[in-house]
């Protein structure tokens, strides 16, 4: 076994400030996670919104610096590479809202062409390889000339993703590539990405609340709860015999239509009260030291 | 890069030429600058008298009203005015794309770069602006005349030694709100070179507000300009300049009134088409940037 992705004891802790600037404590945004990806795996990391999951994506694009821990792509520890050519053609990103990762004054070639001239592509052969880049995720070449605004959120998406794979990294991390998306487009969207997952051998690591669709591309899961991995393991078994109660509250949670899918739903011990959430865990930590189990 | 196909540009172009010639206001300051400038440009060739430039004298025809020959009237040593309104556009104009040539690159460079980088580079550039924006313009011009001489360009260096901070902060708030955005960041995670993310990330997105302030500090650069000549700070007689024309018809009110009123006139006109047509594209951006 090979790891494309390897996360070890990643910690990752913001600083809280009082009204006159005097620090107070911190805030464990990332608290002590580790995982690994297999080569040609998708790794699935789902969570609330707050519970770290854009904050470790941040972390291995190198748009945020993890207070400790390490980050191995490919065996390689990116703490000196971050900002390095080496590093953006291991690793690309597609951002969760295609219409403000896109640059509005920028036409989808321009956007295109941005890692092709970063990473020292031939400036000649460039229009034919945005050419086949808009082939791949089955775009039109007459998009090529478009502005962002006259196109649609799956597209601009699809522009996101032609421009992530445009130095062939190999590995993906879509942090929540379809959330700002329509679900009839979402679908087409996750299919096209599972295609190019094959086709070009890529790892992703994909970031996501909407457990529904993690069931159907993830082949392991990560369940993360204010900022600590709780669960992981096969997306059948976790889904199917859920051991932690976050996680049965998670899919409790999961509108379902069909009989069949309610028969399936976990059954989950009610919890009194409401879900513990960070500002109150964070108050029981100061009481009580030792790891919390919420 | 590829190129923008020439019908798709056209259209955009198009869409914005409809928009923009659907408002009054606009289209009369597009009008009033286009107008000057080309009367500007052509004053040789336009104006009647056009060798009452120079130093003539014409003691005979001093203080006429204005005529069917002397539209605007004669000066205190019978010129045209007429022809010196059209010449002394001249100065104006070059006087306001001087200052801006100089202020606006200046300005916009040092903005985006204490915008993006932030750190020392921000704290280091933001207060030399702050000190810079404390000092009047015009008494900065007063200053340097007195140190060097009273002369057009000195003038023109010192009101561009100050001109480039309001550039430099509009710059940078419009780029320490891009700094943010996902579209900046995923540049920087595809290996964007800091020169590309300043200068095809972020320059694109201040053009529009870079347009709209060009156009309305034009107005204000010619009102600074005609004070300046006004002071005497300005270009040296004979050569025609609204401003000097203001000061040197003034000892004559109000009896020949149109020897200081009239070129008072030609300034505030000036000034007026370059703020209609700012307000103008200010309008046409905004709805851009809703769309």
């Amino acid at each position: 076994m090979s790891a494309m992705l390897e996360i070890r004891n990643l910690t990752k802790s913001f600083p809280t400030h009082s009204t006159f600037g005097r620090q107070t404590g911190e805030v464990k945004a990332v608290a002590d996670v580790s995982f690994a990806i297999e080569k040609g795996q998708v790794y699935g990391l789902a969570g609330e919104s707050g519970s770290g999951k854009s904050t470790i994506a941040r972390m291995i694009m190198g748009l945020t610096r993890p207070t400790s821990g390490a980050i191995l792509i490919d065996g390689q520890d990116i703490a000196g590479q971050i900002g390095t050519r080496a590093h953006g053609r291991r690793v690309q990103m597609v951002f969760q809202n295609p219409g403000a990762s896109l640059n509005p004054r920028r036409t989808v070639a321009q956007s295109i062409s941005v890692p092709l001239v970063a990473h020292g592509f031939d400036r000649a052969a460039q229009p034919r390889r945005i050419g086949e880049l808009l082939d791949m995720v089955q775009l039109p070449q007459a998009f090529a000339q478009r502005y962002p605004h006259e196109l649609s959120g799956g597209q601009k998406q699809r522009v996101a993703i032609a421009r992530a794979l445009a130095v062939a990294p190999k590995l993906l991390v879509l942090d929540e590539p379809t959330s700002a998306l329509d679900v009839s487009v979402q679908a087409r969207v996750m299919d096209l990405l599972t295609d190019l997952g094959r086709a070009m051998d890529l790892t992703f690591l994909f970031i996501s609340h909407d457990l529904s669709l993690m069931r159907n591309f993830a082949q392991r899961v990560g369940i993360l709860y204010l900022g600590q991995i709780v669960e992981t393991g096969l997306t059948a078994e976790v889904f199917e015999r859920p051991t932690h109660d976050y996680t049965r509250l998670l899919l409790a949670s999961v509108p379902v239509i069909s009989a069949e899918e309610e028969a399936m739903r976990p059954i989950i011990p009610l919890i009194d009260g409401e879900i513990p959430t960070a500002e109150k865990l964070l108050a029981l930590r100061g009481q009580a030291t030792g790891k919390d189990t919420p | 890069m590829t190129e923008t196909t020439p019908d798709l540009m056209l259209s955009n172009a198009y869409q914005n030429w409809y928009r923009f010639s659907r408002n009054p206001t606009a289209m009369i300051g597009l009008v009033i600058v286009v107008l000057c400038v080309t009367a500007a440009i052509l004053a040789p060739y336009i104006t009647p008298f056009p060798d009452h430039v120079g130093a003539v004298t014409n003691f005979r025809a001093r203080h006429l009203p204005p005529s069917a020959v002397n539209w605007f009237g004669t000066d205190n040593v019978g010129r045209d005015i007429f022809t010196r309104v059209i010449f002394g556009l001249r100065i104006s104009l070059l006087l306001a794309v001087v200052v801006l040539g100089i202020a606006i690159p200046t300005g916009t460079i040092l903005g985006m770069a204490a915008g993006y980088f932030g750190g020392w580079t921000e704290i280091i550039i933001m207060r030399i602006t702050d000190v810079a924006l404390a000092i009047p313009p015009l008494v900065m011009a007063l200053a340097v005349a007195a140190v060097l001489s009273p002369d057009l360009l000195h003038s023109m260096l010192a009101i561009a030694s100050l001109w480039w901070t309001w550039h430099t902060r509009m710059i940078y708030s419009i780029t320490r709100q891009l700094r943010t955005q996902e579209f900046i960041e995923a540049a920087e995670t595809l290996g964007a070179s800091k020169f590309h993310i300043l200068f095809r990330e972020i320059l694109p997105n201040c053009v529009s507000a870079i347009a709209v302030k060009t156009s309305l500090d034009c107005g204000f650069v010619i009102l600074v300009g005609a004070a300046l000549s006004f002071l005497g700070l300005g270009i040296q007689p004979p050569t025609p300049d609204l401003g000097t024309m203001v000061a040197q018809g003034a000892s004559f009110l109000p009896d020949f009134w149109w020897e200081s009123v009239l070129p008072g006139c030609a300034i505030l006109f000036l000034a007026l088409g370059f703020n209609l047509l700012g307000d103008g594209l200010r309008d046409l951006f905004d709805v851009e940037d809703v769309r």
